[in-house]
């Protein structure tokens, strides 16, 4: 009986890895560029990569001699030499000239990722606990964009869909091979506007503007997610970009203003109510300043 | 009959001449006692907060919601955080410090032996407020560990009992630094010059001076938020003229330096143990020391690299990138010092060697993903992933909480007068090795591809090595059980110990009888 067991416990071991292999969705590196920038950060990450393994395989392939070679199990004396300055200095100058040479591509890629300036255009991204508004200040088009998975799923009443948790009901619309420049802010607390595949991460601050950039290289979705810990939503609170080619672009956004001109004076498109767990989020705890204009 | 009292008090021995049961240790002013609080207090937490991490890794098992509703999992990574930092490892190196260093350098004790006390016995009912937030209503602390406000600002009593908490341990570990700096550059048997000293204590008195740097810091910090949230200042708050970037930086002038304190001591127990393994004296002593300073130096100008996202000019983003690389060259200096200690030694492997050569190896790889993580532009893209997480837990798990077994093996004979069980502690070494690496080596996946830290709940890309980290978290914490179990058997008896312990130990706390007399080195030592 007891062996039954054991083998009932193996084969559903077995079962279960090989039904996760079968799943597959074992991501084990950075997501696919979606811009130059992340290119060379991709290009970036993998030098550093295989600099760390060649240290890692001389370092610990000493290491490991020595635990077989020098024990005393096999009968090694030992030896009592304890300084040796040629060494010393040899392994304090090595490392930094390999540092060094990290240091100059990265600064390249520093140097690029913080220059904002010249825009085709600039978009503000506003965090609230728990949504992202965005406005396209030169077109006056502004909406909010909340996460569209049902709370059925989160709860696993139903079942869980492709894009569950980095799916909003309205995306940040982008065209392709423009620089586009995000400024972004809060309205109550820090919050984050990550979107890996674009190489920008940058917080928002509630009081101030901080401004980052990216140049999508090919139309499609990317989607992205909140950096800074904001709050029990802090996990459903999705950034999903959607870039289109240049003629598509203008023509979502002819549509937008189509939309927003009847309704002008009534209420902005999607605004109220998160479909997510959180009730009305302003009725928790109080917010540190005024709040923000909620629409 | 007061002839007869004074006529015993002169007989006995003065050390056995001390309180019995439980107000032995409330009152207690000695060293090894005070110690022995401090290391099984570390314990506890170290349990508790492992009880914590339990219930992150079950809630995060599989997608969706489960366990925890966010806001209750929240409040568990912030206060498993607080309470693996102030409780477990920082108690646990004050508890080595109390009972080592007076060894190590041939003091009768520690120079404050009141201070001594007072500053362990804040730390209980630092530890009651922690855990009783979680009681209160709103529920604990849920901003993360980092408190940054307006976030904080937002959160219940709870928030009040964790800075009221944090102020307390704050003040203890203030006074125990204060006692440690005092203790080793005044009590040090003659002839025991500062470039004599055992590394250990090298690395507490340089951990002691940041101890006293920072403490205040972070207490300034959070009396700022603490009088934000309720007498009306705007400190952290744009709408009234202040900022909520300050804390920040603020808090991680603070926070780096105490990643530091919270190795610099592991490093110290490591470079004891694996001479005395290897049979061979430490490679490199004084560039140990060098580098142990030139370490604890930089970790004053690095904080900005916990800040890459939050808008610093690129001036800003290059200064903090180049100074954070260069903390990798004192660092790999004292690992390829480790390596050269070990080199053409007569190396034996009992429990405490293994841990600390396990040490050397999961910390290095720690050090790696932290380089990788100092590079700006790498960082935004991972930056608050579970890539940060794997990096942390690597220093810390495997780093510091690892070179805490070790020294409690290596020294555990010293303080019991008993061998611990070796075949337990060999397999508590290769559990604890093979788990936590389970749990934490996917999590450099995760992070690359995007999962956020503190996130209840994640895409299905995530999943299956969300699976991996929880199966490997939950043999982490079960194996711990094995450790508990070793040094109750080892403090309840055991093969008797010799006065060297170990083959190749050097070093006063050896010359000692095994278990160290209540008193010890009265009459201080000579040191040639």
């Amino acid at each position: 009986m007891g062996l039954h067991n054991i083998k009932l416990t193996l084969s559903g071991i077995g079962l279960a890895l090989t039904s996760m292999v079968a799943n597959a969705a074992y991501d084990y590196n950075l997501p696919a560029p979606g811009t130059q920038l992340t290119h060379d950060i991709y290009g970036l990450h993998v030098l550093i990569m295989w600099v760390c393994v060649a240290i890692f395989i001389v370092v610990f392939g000493a290491m490991f001699y020595s635990i077989l070679k020098h024990r005393k199990s096999v009968g090694h004396k030992a030896e009592h030499f304890h300084e040796n300055t040629t060494i010393e200095i040899l392994w304090t100058i090595i490392p930094f000239l390999i540092l060094a040479g990290m240091a100059y591509p990265a600064t390249k890629s520093v140097l690029n990722m913080k220059d904002t300036t010249s825009p085709d255009m600039t978009i503000k991204a506003t965090a609230y606990q728990w949504r992202w508004e965005y406005d396209y200040m030169a077109d006056g088009v502004k909406f909010i964009s909340v996460l569209s998975t049902p709370y059925e799923q989160v709860t696993g009443d139903a079942p869980k869909g492709e894009h569950y948790l980095q799916e909003v009901n309205n995306p940040l619309v982008v065209p392709v091979g423009k620089k586009i420049r995000m400024v972004i802010t809060s309205g109550d607390v820090i919050h984050g506007f990550y979107v890996p595949q674009l190489g920008v991460n940058q917080y928002g601050i509630p009081g101030f503007i901080k401004d980052a950039w990216f140049k999508v290289d090919a139309p499609g979705t990317y989607r992205g997610y909140c950096s800074q810990i904001c709050g029990k939503e802090h996990s459903f609170m999705p950034i999903v970009v959607e870039a289109k080619s240049e003629a598509d672009y203008a023509a979502w956004m002819t549509a937008q203003k189509a939309a927003l001109a009847p309704a002008a004076s009534a209420a902005a498109p999607a605004a109220e109510a998160p479909a997510t767990p959180a009730a009305a989020p302003a009725a928790e705890a109080p917010a540190a300043e005024a709040p923000a204009e909620h629409k | 009959m007061a002839t007869s009292h004074a006529h015993d008090h002169g007989h006995d021995d003065h050390h056995d001449h001390h309180p019995t049961g439980l107000m032995r240790w409330v009152k207690t002013t000695n060293h090894k006692d005070i110690g022995t609080l401090y290391l099984w207090f570390a314990l506890m937490m170290f349990f508790a907060g492992g009880f914590l991490a339990m219930g992150i890794r079950a809630e995060l098992m599989k997608p969706g919601i489960q366990l925890l509703n966010p806001e209750l999992f929240n409040s568990f990574t912030t206060i498993h955080a607080l309470v693996m930092i102030f409780g477990a490892i920082m108690p646990a190196f004050v508890g080595f410090a109390n009972w080592q260093v007076p060894l190590m350098i041939g003091a009768p004790d520690m120079a404050f032996a009141r201070m001594n006390n007072w500053s362990f016995w804040l730390m209980p009912p630092a530890a009651i407020l922690l855990f009783s937030s979680f009681f209160v209503p709103g529920g604990a602390a849920a901003s993360g560990w980092t408190l940054y406000p307006p976030l904080v600002i937002q959160g219940g009593m709870s928030v009040d009992m964790t800075i009221l908490a944090i102020h307390i341990m704050g003040a203890s570990s203030i006074m125990g630094s204060i006692n440690i700096v005092t203790t080793i550059l005044n009590m040090r048997a003659p002839g025991m010059t500062l470039m004599k000293m055992p590394l250990f204590v090298w690395t507490w008195l340089i951990t002691a001076y940041l101890l006293i740097a920072v403490m205040p810091v972070l207490a300034g910090a959070v009396t700022m938020l603490l009088t934000d949230r309720h007498f009306g200042t705007h400190f952290f708050n744009a709408a009234g003229g202040g900022d909520p970037t300050m804390f920040m930086h603020i808090f991680w002038f603070f926070g780096h330096p105490e990643v530091y304190i919270m190795i610099l001591p592991a490093f110290g127990i490591v470079s004891q143990i694996i001479p005395t393994f290897a049979r061979k004296p430490l490679f490199g002593y004084a560039s140990m020391v060098y580098a142990t300073a030139s370490i604890a130096i930089l970790s004053f100008i690095v904080w900005g690299h916990h800040m890459f996202t939050v808008g610093m000019p690129a001036a800003g983003n290059l200064f903090f990138m180049y100074a954070t690389m260069l903390i990798a060259i004192p660092t790999g200096v004292k690992v390829f010092n480790w390596i050269s200690t070990m080199w053409k030694g007569s190396m034996t492997f009992e429990t405490p060697m293994l841990f600390a050569v396990g040490f050397v190896f999961l910390f290095t790889i720690g050090g790696f993903s932290g380089l990788v993580l100092a590079i700006t532009p790498v960082d935004i893209v991972i930056h608050n992933t579970y890539y940060v997480v794997a990096h942390f837990h690597y220093v810390l798990f495997s780093g510091a909480a690892m070179a805490i077994m070790a020294g409690v093996y290596y020294w555990i004979p010293k303080w019991t007068g008993h061998m611990y069980d070796e075949s337990l502690g060999k397999a508590h070494f290769w559990l604890t090795s093979i788990f936590f690496n389970v749990c934490f080596f996917p999590q450099h996946f995760l992070g690359l591809a995007g999962m956020q830290r503190r996130y209840a709940d994640y895409a299905l890309q995530f999943a299956d090595w969300n699976w991996w980290s929880s199966i490997g978290a939950f043999g982490l914490g079960l194996s711990q059980l094995i450790f508990l179990w070793v040094v109750l058997k080892c403090v309840k008896g055991g093969q008797k110990a010799t006065d060297r312990v170990w083959e190749g130990a050097e070093g006063l706390e050896w010359t000692l009888p095994s278990p160290a007399p209540y008193h010890t080195f009265e009459t201080p030592p000579l040191v040639k």
